[in-house]
């Protein structure tokens, strides 16, 4: 009984500890979203408009990301490549962690196979029409694909792209395998010294799932904002 | 550029599309200031060919004459300044849906035109003034009458001073009760002197204005003639045959 209520009272004063592991948590996702929105975007346009030979290449790109699972990925980073570039000096004066910037690579990598099939699918639901008016003007292609098609198809991702917020919030939590000090990782720390991994858990799973649901309410907020008046959005995915 | 050098001189244009033979030697001389009306049956090739002038659809063999000069397609910029110089509406009007009408007319403008923002603004404003639809101007497209999203796409492609306006079938997606808006702005348009191929199936409207009437047919130029001539009393013309049926299947063309 005394044991327990010491166990509980340790994992209690762990609490900020934890806590401290949201930053971590939201600085990876915030990061691989990111890289994997600046790679997906081109990755879509490429494999819409792109000739053969570079849309093969997307596909493949996409093709082999879905398929490594990403704690395969993280190892074969961390402890593959990464280790083996040597980059760990290279990244040292950037005070880079370079566990961190391993996960951010890998969970971003993957996050733009997908995000770049999120918004192929958006920009091909799109009226086929608009871009050969915007031709008719003089526009460039890319011209036109920057201030014709992207605006409307990036509105048309925003529900499937926070549907993969959710998903790489979650794939997150791997990363405490190369010792990214984020939720779990401390959670399990914390749960191998006092014992306790049942409330530590519970504890988990409600920042993950309080993180879930503040950046899925973010992202709805910011669909309605930039709703266009009038536009019903049959080409929704 | 002399006085008898046509706007515009289409010379044998051959198009292949999914292995079929669209565009079948069709040329075509458009004089500055006048109306062509193309006409024919579905599937005769007219969106093929005004998609061939502006190279939206680059031919296959044939040349291109703007003001004299050839038009070279294997030059992307060239293609640019064609394009700038050549206006396009399309039959289900293809404005930018995430713009207001103001954006939709303005964004060449800056884009293309390397305007600023103000004076493209105000030449925007110029142009919804034109088609009566200053009103509308802060409306995203989906918020407009399909006579209203025409008037905006006349206004987009008038903002960038085409030489040359093609029109494809301007007012064949429209209810019959906002053909006769988008007509009106047509009928100004050529009463103010500008060149233009329109694609149409308003015989009775178009017969008035136009310079010249071209029936195609399976990728062809069939017959041609100026309007009194082909539907003249009497004339057992191609062009006849065709408006009697369309008369028959609309009724709107009796006259
Ligand atoms: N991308 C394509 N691939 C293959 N065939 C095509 C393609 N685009 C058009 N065609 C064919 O070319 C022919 C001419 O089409 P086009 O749209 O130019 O006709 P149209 O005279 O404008 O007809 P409508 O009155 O229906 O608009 C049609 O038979 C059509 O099926
Ligand atoms: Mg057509």
């Amino acid at each position: 009984m005394d044991g327990i209520t010491l166990a509980l009272t340790a994992s209690w004063e762990a609490l900020p500890y934890i806590l401290g592991g949201v930053w971590w948590t939201l600085a990876l996702i915030i990061c691989a979203m990111g890289l994997g929105f600046v790679m997906g975007v081109p990755l879509a346009v490429t494999h819409v408009y792109a000739n053969g030979f570079f849309r093969r290449l997307v596909g493949l790109y996409v093709w082999l990301f879905r398929g490594i699972p990403i704690l395969v990925q993280l190892y074969l980073f961390y402890f593959g490549i990464l280790a083996w570039l040597g980059s760990f000096s290279l990244l040292a004066p950037l005070n880079l962690d370079s566990a961190f910037s391993a996960a951010v690579i890998v969970l971003g990598l993957t996050s733009a196979a997908y995000q770049s099939q999120i918004f192929r699918g958006a920009i091909q639901s799109l009226p086929q029409g608009q871009l050969k008016a915007a031709r008719a003007l003089g526009m460039t292609d890319t011209q036109a694909i920057v201030s014709i098609i992207l605006p409307q198809a990036l509105r048309l991702a925003i529900p499937a792209w926070s549907n993969e917020y959710s998903i790489l919030l979650k794939d997150s939590a791997l990363a405490f395998v190369i010792g990214v000090l984020e939720v779990m990782s401390r959670t399990r720390s914390v749960a191998a010294t006092t014992h306790q991994p049942l409330p530590l858990s519970i504890l988990a799973g409600l920042i993950f799932f309080a993180l879930t649901w503040v950046g899925i309410k973010a992202l709805k907020k910011l669909e309605d904002k930039v709703r266009i008046a009038g536009y019903s959005q049959q080409g929704s995915l | 550029m002399t006085a008898q050098t046509p706007l515009l001189r289409v010379e044998n244009i051959v198009k292949h599309l999914g292995g079929h033979r669209i565009l079948d030697d069709v040329s075509l001389n458009v004089p500055k200031g006048r109306l062509k009306v193309l006409i024919g049956p579905s599937g005769a090739g007219k969106s093929t060919f005004l998609q061939c002038v502006n190279f939206l659809l680059p031919p296959d063999e044939g040349k291109i004459f703007l003001e004299g000069r050839e038009i070279n397609g294997a030059s992307k910029k060239e293609l640019l300044g064609l394009r700038q110089h050549v206006g396009m509406i399309f039959q289900d009007f293809n404005l930018f849906d995430h713009l207001t009408a103001l954006e939709n007319v303005r964004i060449a403008l800056i884009k293309v035109k390397r305007m600023q923002k103000r004076e493209a603004t105000e030449r925007a404003m110029d142009e919804l003034q034109r088609v009566g639809l200053v009103d509308k101007a802060g409306l995203y497209p989906a918020q407009l009458s399909g006579g209203q999203k025409q008037r905006v796409s006349v206004a987009r492609a008038l903002a960038m001073d085409p030489k040359l306006l093609l029109l494809d079938e301007p007012t064949s997606a429209l209810d019959p009760e906002l053909i006769g808006e988008v007509l009106a702005v047509i009928r100004e348009l050529a009463k103010a002197g500008m060149t233009m191929i329109m694609a149409t199936h308003q015989i009775s409207f178009s017969a008035s204005l136009a310079d010249e009437f071209v029936f195609m047919e399976q990728g062809r130029i069939v017959e041609r003639g100026a309007p009194s001539e082909l539907l003249g009393k009497g004339r057992a013309s191609r062009t006849q045959a065709f408006c009697a049926k369309l008369n028959e299947l609309t009724g709107e063309n009796a006259e």
